[in-house]
């Protein structure tokens, strides 16, 4: 018998509710909003209510994935992150740097949309940074 | 208070008698739900005391039903306070727990807690830990009754009309265990509308609260938009008192008048 009450923060907006994820088995089978967290008090929305059954989810991505001859394939991080810098690379030194644009997310944290938007100007030196939530 | 608590769970523990004890501890700074295992250190147990005594209190009872749909041969200890000794109660009556598979350790809650609660019987039957504080009435609930009848309605209907429809009342609820539920039937409450047709989600739970709450006070807790729930289902519970001369999980099983097909006795 294996029951955990796992803490961890909501990845549904940024902005960063604490629950624990009720874990019996390895099977996640409840959420528990966290009282004692100063961002939600114990308190939830219904998404983030919801989390255990969205993780549990068949069609949830769990790796990056390279479209290889016309099929979304698997591939590690390393391969993803190699490839995706040297389409950037590429992609910049043939159309310049304005041929690339930046969507950012609700669903990360403000220091990590800091981040995508200072890689996006200093080291791609352009300006086209969004946001999801303007889509 | 806690030490009488850790050595009859490790007395518990360590004779075999139980699989394991679910309890609160403390994990990453936060207060969590955690189920103590045979050999493991008590010392990360707490009392879900935070700024305030309780103010961390979980519904202990609820997962203690997910341990035992898994397993149900097992023999589990819980710490239980007056509303989870009532919970406990009840949900051997609702067939959702068996008593001889569980066995309570209780605390008494402190008077700040029986104030603020307004607990009509803060402490458990059994009380291994604490000093039974003074019962208390509910005064919150007077004081909506003592409106008159427009201003009364007025208030409720401001407050049920902040609901946004997260389900945290019922998912924190103890007594929540329907595998159907009336507030997810499509016919009765609509999709994709906020806030959700009022008065009738709030007066559908309130109904359904018959009989089941135990005025743990963990759905208003959890309310994010700060609906009196507990008031309203104090209000429930007091209609049930006054004319069935029923408390929801006073004595064991003693069935709600509402589950009832005999003409109940009591009735004024």
């Amino acid at each position: 018998m294996d029951y955990r009450t796992v803490l961890t923060t909501c990845t549904y907006c940024g902005c960063g509710c604490n629950f624990f994820l009720e874990v019996l088995d390895g099977d996640p089978i409840g959420t528990i909003p966290c009282k004692t967290s100063p961002v939600n008090e114990g308190k939830l929305c219904i998404k983030g209510w919801n989390v255990h059954e969205f993780i549990r989810n068949d069609k949830r991505l769990k790796q990056p994935m390279i479209r290889k001859d016309g099929h979304l394939t698997e591939v590690s991080w390393d391969e993803a992150l190699a490839y995706t810098a040297q389409r950037l690379k590429d992609i910049k030194a043939q159309d310049g740097p304005d041929a690339i644009g930046f969507l950012t997310s609700a669903k990360v944290t403000n220091e990590e949309n800091y981040l995508l938007q200072k890689f996006a100007r200093a080291a791609i030196n352009t300006n086209n940074v969004d946001h999801c939530a303007r889509l | 208070m806690i030490d009488s608590i850790k050595d009859k769970v490790r007395e518990l523990l360590d004779s075999g008698e139980i699989k394991g004890f679910l309890g609160l501890a403390e994990k990453h700074g936060h207060v969590a739900p955690h189920l103590f295992q045979q050999g493991e250190d008590l010392d990360i147990m707490v009392l879900g005391d935070g700024a305030h005594p309780g103010d961390a209190r979980y519904p202990l009872s609820k997962y203690l039903i997910n341990l035992y749909r898994a397993y149900p041969e097992e023999t589990f200890g819980i710490l239980v306070r007056g509303c989870d000794d009532r919970a406990l109660k009840t949900l051997y009556t609702w067939n959702q727990l068996t008593p001889n598979k569980v066995i309570p350790v209780g605390i008494a809650c402190p008077q700040e807690l029986a104030d603020a609660c307004e607990c009509s019987r803060p402490y458990p039957d059994d009380i291994t830990a604490g000093e039974q504080a003074e019962p208390r009435l509910s005064e919150t609930v007077d004081t909506i009754d003592n409106l008159v009848l427009t201003d009364r309605f007025d208030y409720w209907m401001s407050e049920f009309v902040k609901c946004i429809k997260c389900y945290g009342c019922s998912n924190i609820c103890p007594m929540c265990f329907c595998n159907e539920c009336s507030l997810k039937c499509d016919d009765l409450i609509k999709k994709g509308e906020l806030p959700p047709e009022i008065p009738v989600f709030h007066h559908t739970r309130a109904m359904h609260m018959v009989g089941r709450c135990i005025d743990c006070g963990l759905c208003e807790e959890a309310c994010p938009s700060g609906i009196p729930l507990r008031t309203l289902y104090k209000k429930v519970n007091t209609i049930l008192s006054s004319n069935f001369d029923f408390t929801t999980g006073m004595r064991r099983g003693q069935r709600s008048p509402l589950n009832s097909l005999e003409p109940v006795k009591g009735n004024k």
